[in-house]
């Protein structure tokens, strides 16, 4: 890919919620986000940190302005193809692991894959395994996830996120939920997958130690970009 | 491989559920299995008793009187006249289908057809003191056999008798009771006319039919004309044709020819026919209500997993599932309860079918204890399951397309 197009671009983005008194999330935010990137978004509490990264991740539509994937404008894409993009290009993490409690660990992270559809059930359960592996969650492959402790949980769902091999991991506070250990677990993964070839994070956090992992650092206040810092 | 997946997912939520599930799934399959049973016993009686209609009896009688008057030449000659005529009689005329003989020899021709001429009359059975009033009917034993099933009810005897008898007599079971008649004893016949004769029954029937058993007496044609005193007379001409259904046409048209009034049998049992319309509209309204109960359990238990499962539901869209993968998954738990009830439903109504055929019971006008005529048809089966699936799949529609709706970020802003 051309190195001079952003991999996910905002153009003068806002998002506002028509509520009784509308409130206005981000506003007017131009960003460009490299292919590679690792970038950590902070801000206080409503400063419009999450709203942004679901804006970047194509699960809400702004307002105003629009956003670009791998250079084409997304605006004009019904929510299939929105859908089918998330799918193929974009991996999520959220606070809470949001895994589906009916299904073994294993299941959780082939999900994804079986939707794509792309590789052959034996190519999916051993790319599950194999992703479980990489974050010493192996072992737990046949437990639900009420068996597990929130930080395999949070690992589980990250392998999940990757599991189609994203371009791009957008992640909404992902250590918000777990005790000090864990964060750092989960932080150190994300460093890692980071420095993957080729693959994108964006990570949400109110954590100074995340930030300073990031290679960038942008600062939200009142759904403004405040601060953009790369390091 | 997608469908899979709706499957998997469909199936984990279904189970994680499982009581509510059995439950709404209970609702289905009792609705299956009592439309079988009931829809079993009302086709079953409805094919039954039209059988009987059929067999038992002659398609097609003609009889010796006309639908409406004949019409005065005069309104003949001037059909648009103004002409009025008043007190006028209708014509006498000798009671007794003219040229009987001609016409029956004219239908015997065509190809299935049997048609035979009868004398239908009334008269005294009297024995040991005892008189009973019977309907006479003078007929021809070899074309009768074909004509109703009377041959087949015999429990003595034999219509073929009355022709080498000389005088003989065939009477039902019932009458042969209550006068104390047994087989070749000589039973006094009188007439209206005053006319005695005695008579050797060599025949006795039994239908099961109390009226036709206590008062109906068989003879040879003519036998009930010298009786009757109608000599070369008969009133009735009976045909049986090859496709009962085509009788109303064949009627129409014999009606049409003769001029005489000829009645189907669909004609005479218009109002029986009639009933069995209303009967399958009873039977497929409390099955209606009994699906409709079942389809709001259905609806209340994906409700459920929706309003539930929300979470869940935004977790796929952001993983990349479409919208219309989440009603897919949602339909496909309404058609596993379909399913699931269907194939119960057809348990039960197996079970229901066998309880059924086990049942005796008397029936009032009938002899003898009878059981439920069951028709045990695939076609119930198949509606009952389509009932089933079709239930499902409208009850689970609303809720799957509301899930269908869930906007992720709202789910996620708001758990977060």
């Amino acid at each position: 890919m051309n190195a001079a197009v952003p991999l996910v671009e905002a153009r003068g983005v806002t998002r506002i919620l028509q509520e009784a008194v509308p409130v206005t999330l981000v506003h007017d935010i131009d960003l460009a986000v490299g292919p590679g990137e690792f970038i950590s978004v902070t801000g206080p509490s409503g400063s419009g940190k999450s709203s942004l990264l679901y804006l970047l991740g194509l699960l809400d539509r702004p307002t105003a302005g629009s956003i670009l994937l791998e250079g084409s404008d997304t605006s004009s894409l019904d929510a299939d193809a929105l859908a089918a993009l998330r799918l193929r290009k974009l991996g999520f993490v959220f606070q809470f692991h949001f895994l589906l409690p009916e299904f073994t660990v294993l299941h959780n992270v082939m999900l994804p894959m079986q939707r794509l559809g792309e590789r052959t059930e034996k190519q999916i359960v051993a790319r599950a395994h194999e992703l479980l592996g990489a974050f010493d969650i192996a072992d737990q492959a046949d437990k639900r996830p009420d068996q597990l402790s929130g930080g395999q949980r949070q690992r589980v769902a990250i392998a999940r996120a990757l599991a189609n091999d994203p371009v791009l991991v957008l992640a909404d506070e992902p250590t918000g939920n777990l005790d000090s250990k864990n964060s750092e677990i989960v932080r150190d993964i994300f460093v890692r997958i980071a420095a993957e070839a080729g693959r994108t994070v964006i990570a949400v956090t109110h954590e100074n130690a995340f930030a300073e992992a990031s290679e960038r650092n942008i600062h939200l206040v009142d759904g403004r970009v405040e601060r953009d810092d790369r390091r | 491989m997608f469908w899979r997946v709706c499957i998997g997912i469909a199936a984990a939520q279904l189970t994680h559920r499982r009581r509510q599930t059995v439950v709404s799934t209970l609702g289905v399959a009792l609705g299956v299995g009592f439309y079988i049973g009931t829809s079993s016993i009302m086709s079953g009686s409805e094919r039954d008793f039209t059988q009987r209609l059929v067999d038992n009896a002659p398609h097609i009688t003609m009889k010796d009187e006309f639908r409406s008057a004949a019409p005065q030449p005069v309104f003949l000659a001037f059909p648009h006249g103004a002409v009025a005529l008043t007190n006028t009689k209708p014509r006498e005329y000798l009671r007794g289908i003219k040229n009987h003989g001609a016409i029956v020899d004219e239908l015997s021709q065509q190809p299935g057809v049997i048609a035979e001429a009868a004398l239908l009359g009334q008269a005294i059975m009297r024995y040991a003191s005892k008189d009973i009033s019977a309907s006479i009917a003078g007929i021809d034993p070899d074309k009768e056999r074909q004509l109703t099933s009377v041959e087949g009810d015999m429990r003595a005897g034999s219509l073929l008798r009355l022709e080498t008898a000389s005088q003989g007599v065939v009477i039902g079971q019932g009458m042969a009771v209550r006068l104390g008649l047994a087989m070749d004893d000589l039973v006094t016949v009188v007439s209206p006319t005053g006319l005695v004769r005695r008579m050797k029954v060599v025949g006795i029937f039994r239908t099961g039919n109390m009226l036709l058993d206590e008062s109906q007496a068989y003879m040879l044609l003519e036998d009930a004309q010298v009786l009757l005193d109608k000599p070369f007379i008969a009133n009735r001409v009976r045909v049986k044709i090859a496709d009962a259904d085509a009788a109303e046409d064949f009627a129409a048209r014999m009606e049409s020819r003769w001029g005489y009034r000829t009645e189907s049998w669909q004609e005479v049992n218009r109002d029986l026919l009639g009933l069995f319309v209303i009967r399958n509209a009873i039977t497929y309204s409390i099955v209606g209500a009994i699906m409709v109960v079942a389809s709001f359990g259905i609806f209340n238990i994906i409700s459920t997993v929706v309003l539930e499962k929300r979470r869940d539901i935004a977790i796929l869209m952001s993983m990349g599932f479409r919208a219309a993968d989440i009603q897919a998954v949602f339909l496909v738990q309404g058609a596993f309860v379909g399913l699931l009830g269907m194939f119960m439903g057809w348990a039960i109504g197996l079970g229901l079918l066998q309880l059924l055929a086990s049942i005796e019971f008397t029936v009032p006008g009938l002899s003898e204890r009878q059981g439920f005529v069951l028709d045990r048809g695939f076609l119930q089966f198949g509606v009952g399951g389509a009932f089933a699936i079709s239930s499902a799949l409208v009850a689970a529609w609303y809720p799957a397309r509301k899930a269908a709706r869930v906007r992720p970020v709202e789910i996620i802003r708001g758990a977060a």
